[in-house]
């Protein structure tokens, strides 16, 4: 039985630390502040210039000049403070931040992430990712593990446009979780969703790695 | 004997400015519109987007532009009132996401887009408005966005160069300004909005609320005065939200 959304979305707020500042991509990575552990404290920063991003308003009470990176309204909390895009991406250029949790299309053996676009086909723009990948200390990916034609997105070299070079360092997805350590070391599989097995996984993953199943 | 007598050149408490106010959009864009031009619009989405003085933009009918701005807005709204219109030629943004228009147009190859990175993009137009002709960023190594820049090794890290942005007109949106184009932003609606005002040739803001010169407090202000030649303000905001997200309120006690 694979992992649901829901679960991907638990299993990456393992990865958060007590005291970390940390960046969440659009849609399962959102998810994902919804299950911070129990005695992690830690501050949640939107691009667009938010840190200490709190939940969505209640109703009614929405402020249309209170929303994050996906452009959800959302509140503040005692701790937050607003800057410009530019003190914003110093906080993420500048290494200030922890971790980022993001989605991708592709993501390679060696590091590579693809996220902004498919030739002539569909472009979305790089947006934040790339600054994100570039500087953030630890970059975690949360997707589907094949695309909906059964492609693995986990692949040997990305065929899609780079967002970034060597820059992730795990990916979650709902068979189970690797450790890519930035290329600096082959893909090793860390950990399989339940009643996924190392033959299943080795057949949706274009890539080769070792299995250092914990 | 003091050197200069206060009381000579102006009255205590009395603002020693020029007034940088006008009654109306289309008065605060006055002479500064041609064809060619490049503009810069302030805002994430469509929050903090100097709207009104779009929209006198799109009514001028300057065609032409090359604008920079984070998204170009959304369909129907911001910079997409532009886009509709055909008066855009190219953009420089790091995001087309949710807007159809605008990634549809680009695709059909009818606008010319320039993705930047969005932290890039930010810094460009900082650095444009200090002064600064260009800069190394870690960000885009490797990338297709890195191709034709100047790359060079810093401390064993691959670093390119990008530059400095500046505009012929910056349109900005502030919360509270002052007669002396002193201006206050408000929450997620600062975004570009300050470096924007620093790089245009030219910098109009769009207010939500004008005030007397002296009530913002000196401390307050986020972008001084200098960088602003003309404000207005705007009433009957029709604020809008682009995703709105709430949450049910829980149950106070007692109330079952």
């Amino acid at each position: 039985m694979a992992w649901t959304r829901e679960d991907m979305a638990m299993r990456a707020a393992k990865e958060l630390k007590d005291g970390f500042y940390v960046n969440l991509g659009i849609g399962i990575p959102t998810m994902v502040a919804n299950y911070i552990p129990e005695g992690v404290n830690l501050i949640l920063q939107s691009e667009n210039g938010m840190l200490g991003t709190g939940p969505f308003p209640y109703e009614g009470e929405a402020d249309p000049d209170v929303i994050n990176a996906g452009k959800q309204t959302v509140t503040e909390l005692p701790e937050t403070s607003y800057c410009s895009s530019a003190d914003s991406f110093g906080m993420i250029r500048g290494g200030h931040i922890n971790m980022a949790i993001l989605g991708a299309m592709q993501v390679a053996a060696n590091g590579d992430l693809a996220n902004w676009m498919v030739p002539g086909k569909m472009v979305k723009g790089p947006g934040g990712a790339m600054d994100l990948v570039a500087g953030v200390r630890r970059v975690v990916v949360v997707m589907e593990h094949c695309e909906k034609t059964g492609a693995s997105k986990l692949v040997t070299e990305c065929s899609l446009p780079l967002t970034g070079a060597n820059v992730v360092d795990m990916v979650i997805t709902e068979l189970g979780v690797f450790d890519l350590a930035r290329g600096t070391h082959a893909p090793a599989l860390l950990e399989l969703a339940p009643g996924v097995t190392v033959e299943e996984i080795t057949a949706k993953t274009q890539f080769a790695f070792t299995v250092a199943l914990t | 004997m003091p050197l200069i007598r206060r009381a000579v050149w102006r009255r205590d408490g009395e603002a020693n400015v020029v007034d940088k106010a006008r009654a109306r959009a289309e008065e605060a864009l006055d002479g500064l519109l041609f064809d060619g031009m490049s503009i810069m619009a302030g805002g994430f989405g469509i929050c903090g987007v100097p709207e009104h003085l779009i929209a006198v933009i799109r009514d001028s009918g300057v065609r032409n532009l090359t604008v920079i701005s984070n998204n170009c807005g959304v369909d129907g709204a911001a910079l997409g009132l532009l886009l509709e219109t055909g008066q855009v030629a190219k953009a420089i943004s790091s995001y087309v996401g949710e807007n159809k228009l605008f990634a549809e147009q680009y695709l059909t190859g009818k606008i010319e887009i320039e993705f930047n990175p969005q932290g890039t993009l930010a810094e460009r137009i900082r650095a444009g408005g200090a002064g600064i002709p260009a800069f190394y960023t870690r960000t885009g190594v490797g990338t297709p966005l890195a191709k034709g820049k100047e790359e060079r090794t810093f401390n064993g890290e691959r670093f390119i160069m990008e530059t400095g942005l500046v505009s012929d007109l910056s349109l900005v949106k502030a919360w509270k300004g002052d007669h002396e184009g002193n201006l206050v932003y408000r929450k997620t609606a600062r975004n570009f909005n300050p470096m924007m005002a620093t790089a245009g040739k030219a910098t109009v803001a769009e207010l939500e609320h004008l005030v007397e010169t002296g009530t913002l407090g000196p401390d307050n202000i986020h972008t001084p005065g200098i960088f602003v030649d003309r404000v207005v303000e705007s009433h009957a905001y029709p604020k809008r939200i682009e995703k709105l997200y709430t949450r049910p309120r829980p149950e106070t006690a007692g109330a079952a």
